[in-house]
């Protein structure tokens, strides 16, 4: 690698352009997220700056620590069934023969190049009242039912004089369900990449040596692949506490985000500065967890996120 | 967030050994792949990622507002989406802003991509981690931070089109470009830098030896980030949602205001389109990256 000193003028060529974009549009738009945090609203659109800390003491209000709450445990939840998923298709696709991992990550990648909106939509057509899942419980209902009529015991109505239709939207499950289909890929793909460079001579040692397959997951596989589990944790943790578009669309008015509060602020209730607290709270939740993840992976650079 | 993820996962060829302890049809205690239940859980995993896509590409065409029950083929829906004028004048400002976003988000982020793959220079580590801020702040916070950032300043409104979309525009250059370096420094990982001095020593300039032996190496990194870029800034809802005014409504958008009120054939039909643009791209970026167009 070449030192900047020894050709100033390419180096200033190529950092300009891309370092003034990320400063300007960038940098200083969060700057100014961050400084309008410590405002006070002063008028209907006017925030005089006085730092004062209000926004933070306000956020901690039983209302909005509520929210917060329960951002971070449906998250852990989502995060959880993201993992518990993804753990058997990772380790499936690497041990796959070789001409078949292509195409199964790519089956796996897709979904997330998909437009998020209409991802989030396609679930509202599957979960709601007439959706395909009432269908599908409906007509079983309605054929076992008829079983039941025909050896004659209709009249006991053991399951339901009617079939009553699952309310499966705007509620919490919805919400969990919509942030695990969502961001399932980005727990897989750190998963597998870990796996995969997994020497699987070490399985074998521990097969050999007598353990069973679920020790040596236990006490082999898993350990192992820690880097993996905490780096996909991570990649869904952060994106599901900030989800916005979710919450919104398959939860209801209390199967709210911290991204709806957020949302709420900067449009209906007119209230930036307290927005921006909000918006910087969830900034250092993020952080926290990058530095948490820097600090068990150990990783050097930055960009290979 | 999945470009530089695609990027690293290297695909290598395992040859796992067939195992003395041989059980049930030959499956070895390593061939967690033949396993029946495993094969059988990933597949369901499967039809439940994808059967909400596909079932919703599939009813576009059905013949029935309801959109619960088959009711016939029919391509309707496809030309009353076309025709609704709000719809059609989204899909373009989307499609606008996408193109204006991908060439200047491709050629600032190859010029990252550049910098960082030839330099050493101090505090290089800090500025590669603010580089990647824009991939991991979390997309609602970089959404207000533009709708505070382009009020305060008080970037001009309504102006003609195309320029009242360069908000917007400005918005997804600033998250796109930064994966856009990421992948064509992935690219760029490979490259012989004996190739770059021997083209120097021999005699050629700055800008000789970046166009003839550089670039031609770079190319498929681009394409793959262009089209990236371009996939990004289409799909957009969040941040753009945060700067886009009442006459700048990009499709993302628009989708999400027709769906509040409810589920029509006609959100379907344009979605369908949607997803068949982006997944076209996708593949050609795959293409573009995969390993064995990598010496082209």
């Amino acid at each position: 690698m070449e030192n900047w000193k020894n050709n100033k003028a390419v180096f200033w060529v190529l950092s300009v352009p891309g370092t003034a974009w990320l400063v300007v549009f960038f940098l200083i738009p969060l700057s100014l997220v961050w400084i309008l945090s410590f405002g006070e609203k002063s008028g209907i659109i006017d925030i005089v700056i006085t730092w004062t800390s209000e926004n933070y003491v306000r956020a901690s209000e039983q209302v909005y620590l509520e929210v917060i709450w329960k951002s971070v445990w449906v998250s852990v939840l989502a995060t959880f069934f993201c993992l518990v998923i993804a753990y058997p298709i990772a380790f499936v696709i690497s041990f796959a023969p070789s001409k078949w991992k292509p195409l199964l990550l790519l089956a796996v990648i897709l979904p997330f190049w998909i437009n998020l909106l209409i991802r989030t939509y396609a679930l509202i057509a599957v979960f709601r009242t007439r959706g395909y899942v009432n269908f599908t419980l409906e007509w079983i209902w309605e054929k076992l039912n008829a079983i039941l009529g025909f050896v004659g015991l209709a009249e006991y109505e053991l399951i339901g004089a009617r079939f009553e239709p699952l309310s499966m939207l705007y509620n919490n499950f919805a919400v969990i369900a919509g942030i695990v289909y969502v961001f399932m890929p980005f727990m897989v793909l750190p998963l597998y990449a870990n796996i995969e460079k997994l020497d699987k001579s070490y399985l074998e040692a521990s097969l050999d040596l007598g353990a069973s397959q679920s020790r040596t997951f236990w006490s082999v596989v898993f350990p192992l692949t820690m880097p993996g589990i905490i780096s996909g944790i991570i990649l869904v943790f952060i994106p599901a506490l900030g989800s916005f578009l979710i919450p919104d669309l398959l939860g209801g008015t209390n199967a709210q985000m911290i991204g709806n509060v957020i949302e709420r602020q900067f449009k209906s209730a007119n209230d930036w500065p307290f927005g921006s607290a909000l918006s910087f709270l969830l900034m250092y939740v993020t952080f926290g967890a990058l530095a948490l993840r820097a600090l068990l992976a150990g990783r050097k650079s930055g960009m290979e996120v | 967030m999945a470009a530089d993820m695609t990027a690293n996962v290297s695909i290598e060829t395992p040859g796992k050994p067939q195992r003395r302890k041989r059980r049930r049809r030959d499956i070895g205690p390593l061939d967690y792949g033949k396993r029946l239940w495993m094969r059988m859980f990933v597949g369901a995993i499967f039809v439940l990622l994808y059967a909400p896509i596909l079932t919703l590409m599939i009813f576009s065409f059905n013949d029935s507002k309801r959109n619960v029950v088959w009711k016939g083929f029919t391509f309707k829906y496809y030309i009353k989406a076309w025709n609704n004028d709000g719809l059609f004048e989204a899909f373009m400002n989307s499609i606008t802003i996408a193109f204006f976003s991908t060439i200047i988000s491709t050629i600032l982020g190859a010029m990252i991509a550049l910098l960082l793959w030839r330099f050493r220079f101090p505090g290089k580590a800090a500025y590669e981690g603010a580089m990647a801020l824009p991939i991991v702040v979390p997309e609602i916070c970089m959404g207000v931070a533009m709708l505070v950032f382009f009020a305060r300043i008080g970037w001009p409104s309504g102006m003609p089109w195309p320029f009242n979309l360069s908000a917007i525009t400005i918005a997804h250059i600033a998250f796109s470009f930064p994966f856009v370096a990421v992948v064509v420094r992935a690219r760029m990982a490979g490259f012989n830098r004996e190739l770059e001095e021997a083209s120097k020593d021999l005699g050629a300039s700055e800008w000789q030896t970046f166009w003839n032996v550089v670039l031609p190496y770079m190319r498929p990194g681009v394409v793959a980030g262009a089209l990236l870029a371009f996939t990004l800034s289409l799909d957009d809802f969040v941040i753009t949602f945060f700067t886009s005014g009442p006459d700048t409504v990009t499709f993302p958008v628009k989708v999400y205001s027709m769906v509040r009120f409810s589920v029509t054939p006609e959100v379907n039909a344009a979605s369908t389109v949607l997803v068949v643009i982006t997944v076209i791209a996708t593949f050609l970026a795959m293409r573009f990256q995969s390993p064995s167009r990598a010496d082209g």
